[in-house]
C-alpha cells in the first residue's frame, strides 16, 4: 500500500514537471513576441528620424504622444507636421504590410504544406502586376483616378486566387492542386504583362517596372487604413484556425480524424491570405520575399505551432519590411530604393545565417 | 454491449469497388484484428469507419447513424492512427499529443487539456521524449506518441492502422500492450489491421479476414485460423501450431510453387 501510494505521488509531481516544462516552452514563444514588439516601436522612432529634415528620437516621440495625451506631451508644429504629415504613415504602412505579408506567407505554407508557398503562390503577384500594367499601358481599369492602378491590381489578384481555387475545386482541394494551379496562372498573368509591355512605350514599361519593384513611398493614411481594416478582419479567423493549420501538417487524413473541416479550411484560409496579400500589394507594389521568409526566420525560433507562428511573424515580417525600407531611404540619400530591391539584400545574410547555424530540422 | 455495429457496407473509388457489402460488430472491451492479403480492403475499411472516406451503407456507434454526426463528433468518438507518421513542420511531442484535445478546445489550452496530456505522456513513459521534436523519433517512439495522440481524444473506438509495421520484436509487443490494456481498463474498443498473424492471433479476441473487399471469416482466433483458410486467403502453405493459448502460424511455402526455405 505504501508502495503504491508512494508512486502515486510521484506520478503527481511528473505530471507537474511536465507542465511546468511546457509552460516555459511557451513563455519562450510569448517572450520573443513581446520582444519583437518593443523593437517595432523601437525601430519606427528611430525611422521617423530618418530623412532631410533633422529631427531626433525624442523628438519623434514626443510629436506621437503629444497627438494622443495632448495634455502631457507637447510638440513643435514643425516637427508634428514632418512626423504626422511626411513620414509616419509610410513607417505604419511598412509595419503593416509587413505584418500582412509575413501571416499571409505563414498561412499559406501551413494550409499547403509546403515551405516554398507564400503569399504569392497562387499567382497573385503576377496578376496583380499585370493588372497594374493594363492601368499604366493601356489606361484601362475598373475604377479611375487616383485608384485606377490600385483597383486594377487588387482586382486581378482575387480574380487569380479564384481561379486557381475554381481549378482545384474541380480536381480536389489538395495542396498539389492548388499548387499548380498557382503555377499555371502566374505563367498566363506573367506573359501576358509582357505582351503589355513588348507593345507598351518606354516610359510607361518604365513605370509598370518600378511598381512591380515595390515601394512604400505611395502610401498615405487612407492607404494605410484600409490595409490596416483589412489585416484587422482577416487575423481572428486564422488564429482561430491555428490548431485546424497545425492538424492539417500531420496530414489531411490525421486532420479529418482530428474534427477539421479541412477543405474547407484550406479554401477560406486561402481566401483571407489572398485578401490581405491583394490589399497590400495594390498599394505597395510587388513586395516580395518577406511573406517567404518572414515566416521561416520565426519557425527557427518559435517552431511550428501557428498559434505562435502567425502572430510572431506578423510581427517578424513588419520588422523586415520597415528595416529593409529605413535602409532603402538612407543608404544612397537623397536617392530613395525601392523596398522591394531592399529587403531581399536585407533578409537573404540574416536567412541564410540562421538557415546554416541551425542544426535541427525546422521544416 | 456493442459499439460498433457495420451493415452493408460498400465502397468504391470510382468504378472500382473496394469493399462489397460487408456486415461487422465490434463490442466494447474488445481488439478486432483486421487481417487479409494486400489490397485486400483494410485501410479502407478503417477510413471508412473513421468517416475519412464516405462509405454507402450503415455504420452505428453506440446505437447513433455516424452520417448524422457532425465531424467534431466523430473526432470525439474515435481516435486513429495512421500509419504514416510524418509532421511537415517541427513540433513537439507534446504539442502532437496536444493535438488529440482538438475536439475539445477551442484556440486557448485550457488546464484540464495540459493536465490531460501530461497524464497521457506519464502513462506510456514518454517523458523524457515530451519536448523532443516528433519528427527525430525513432519509427517505434514515434507510433507510441500517435497512439497517444488518439488516447487523448478519449474515444471509444480506436483505430489503427498497421501499429506494429517497421517495429523491431519488443516495440511491437510494447504497442500491443498499451492498446490491449486500454481497451480493458477503460471499456474501450479496438480496431486494428495488422498483416502479421500471429500477433493478431495473440491480441485480438476476434479476427475478421478480409479478402477481395469482403469479409471471408470473422471470429475467435482459436476457431478460426486453419490451414485451410490460410491456404485459401493467402496461398500459402502453412503449420498451425494450436498448443498454445492462442493458435501459433508458421508459414511454410507459397503455393505458386517456391518453397520458403
Amino acid at each position: 500500500m505504501a508502495i503504491t501510494f508512494g508512486m502515486v505521488k510521484d506520478r503527481e509531481r511528473n505530471r507537474g514537471r511536465l507542465k511546468e516544462e511546457y509552460a516555459k516552452f511557451v513563455g519562450r514563444k510569448v517572450l520573443f513576441i513581446t520582444l519583437s514588439v518593443l523593437i517595432i516601436v523601437a525601430l519606427a522612432g528611430v525611422a521617423a528620424t530618418l530623412g532631410s529634415a533633422n529631427l531626433s528620437v525624442k523628438e519623434v516621440y514626443t510629436a506621437i504622444l503629444a497627438k494622443f495625451l495632448p495634455q502631457y506631451f507637447h510638440s513643435t508644429w514643425f516637427s508634428e507636421t514632418i512626423v504626422w504629415g511626411l513620414r509616419l504613415h509610410r513607417i505604419i504602412m511598412g509595419i503593416v504590410a509587413g505584418m500582412g505579408l509575413a501571416i499571409a506567407g505563414a498561412a499559406m505554407q501551413g494550409i499547403l504544406k509546403n515551405p516554398l508557398a507564400s503569399p504569392f503562390t497562387l499567382g497573385i503577384a503576377s496578376a496583380a502586376g499585370f493588372g497594374a500594367s493594363l492601368a499604366i499601358i493601356m489606361g484601362a481599369g475598373f475604377v479611375g483616378g487616383e485608384y485606377l492602378i490600385i483597383g486594377n491590381a487588387f482586382v486581378f489578384s482575387l480574380l487569380a486566387s479564384l481561379t486557381v481555387y475554381g481549378l482545384a475545386k474541380y480536381k480536389g482541394i489538395t495542396p498539389e492542386t492548388m499548387i499548380l494551379a498557382g503555377i499555371a496562372i502566374m505563367y498566363l498573368f506573367s506573359a501576358m504583362t509582357s505582351f503589355l509591355q513588348y507593345v507598351g512605350q518606354s516610359e510607361q514599361v518604365h513605370e509598370v517596372v518600378f511598381w512591380m519593384m515595390g515601394s512604400l513611398g505611395r502610401s498615405s493614411w487612407d492607404k494605410v487604413k484600409i490595409v490596416t481594416a483589412v489585416t484587422v478582419l482577416c487575423l481572428p479567423y486564422l488564429l482561430l484556425k491555428s490548431w485546424d493549420i497545425n492538424a492539417m501538417g500531420a496530414g489531411d487524413e490525421t486532420a479529418k480524424s482530428l474534427g477539421v473541416n479541412v477543405e474547407r479550411t484550406r479554401v477560406i484560409c486561402m481566401m483571407l491570405a489572398s485578401l490581405i496579400t491583394a490589399a497590400v500589394i495594390c498599394f505597395t507594389g510587388t513586395i516580395g520575399f518577406i511573406g517567404l521568409v518572414a515566416p521561416h526566420i520565426t519557425r527557427m525560433v518559435v517552431g511550428g505551432d501557428h498559434r505562435f507562428l502567425l502572430p510572431a511573424s506578423a510581427l517578424v515580417g513588419a520588422i523586415l519590411l520597415l528595416g529593409a525600407d529605413s535602409i532603402a531611404r538612407t543608404i544612397l540619400a537623397p536617392v530613395i530604393l525601392p523596398v522591394g530591391i531592399m529587403t531581399s539584400f536585407l533578409g537573404v545574410p540574416f536567412f541564410i545565417y540562421l538557415f546554416l547555424r541551425r542544426r535541427k530540422e525546422f521544416w | 454491449m456493442v459499439k460498433i455495429t457495420i451493415s452493408d457496407l460498400s465502397f468504391s473509388y470510382r468504378s472500382r469497388k473496394i469493399l462489397d457489402d460487408l456486415n461487422l460488430e465490434v463490442r466494447c472491451s474488445e481488439v478486432l484484428g483486421l487481417v487479409g492479403p494486400n489490397g485486400s480492403g483494410k485501410t479502407t475499411l478503417l477510413k471508412c469507419i473513421d468517416q475519412i472516406l464516405k462509405p454507402k451503407g450503415s455504420l452505428l456507434l453506440n446505437g447513433r447513424e455516424i452520417g448524422e454526426m457532425s465531424r467534431q463528433e466523430i473526432a470525439r468518438f474515435i481516435g486513429y492512427v495512421p500509419q504514416s507518421n510524418t509532421s511537415s513542420s517541427s513540433t513537439t511531442v507534446f504539442d502532437i499529443i496536444l493535438m488529440g484535445r482538438r475536439p475539445y478546445m477551442g484556440w486557448r489550452v485550457g488546464e484540464s487539456d495540459l493536465d490531460k496530456v501530461a497524464e497521457i505522456v506519464d502513462l506510456l513513459d514518454l517523458d523524457d521524449l515530451a519536448m523532443k521534436d516528433f519528427n527525430e523519433l525513432s519509427g517505434g517512439q514515434k507510433q507510441k506518441v500517435l497512439i497517444a495522440r488518439a488516447i487523448c481524444q478519449e474515444p471509444q473506438v480506436l483505430l489503427l492502422d498497421e501499429p506494429t509495421s517497421n517495429l523491431d520484436m519488443k516495440h511491437q509487443l510494447e504497442v500491443l500492450e498499451i492498446v490491449r490494456d486500454l481497451v480493458k481498463e477503460k471499456g474501450i474498443s479496438a480496431v486494428m489491421a495488422i498483416h502479421d498473424l500471429n500477433l493478431a492471433s495473440r491480441f485480438g479476441d476476434k479476427l475478421a479476414v478480409l479478402l477481395g473487399g469482403s469479409i471471408y471469416a470473422a471470429g475467435d482466433p482459436r476457431s478460426l485460423l486453419n490451414k485451410e483458410l490460410i491456404r485459401t486467403v493467402y496461398g500459402v502453405e502453412a503449420l498451425v501450431v494450436k498448443d498454445l493459448d492462442k493458435p501459433y502460424i508458421v508459414p511454410m511455402r507459397s503455393l505458386n510453387g517456391r518453397s520458403a526455405g
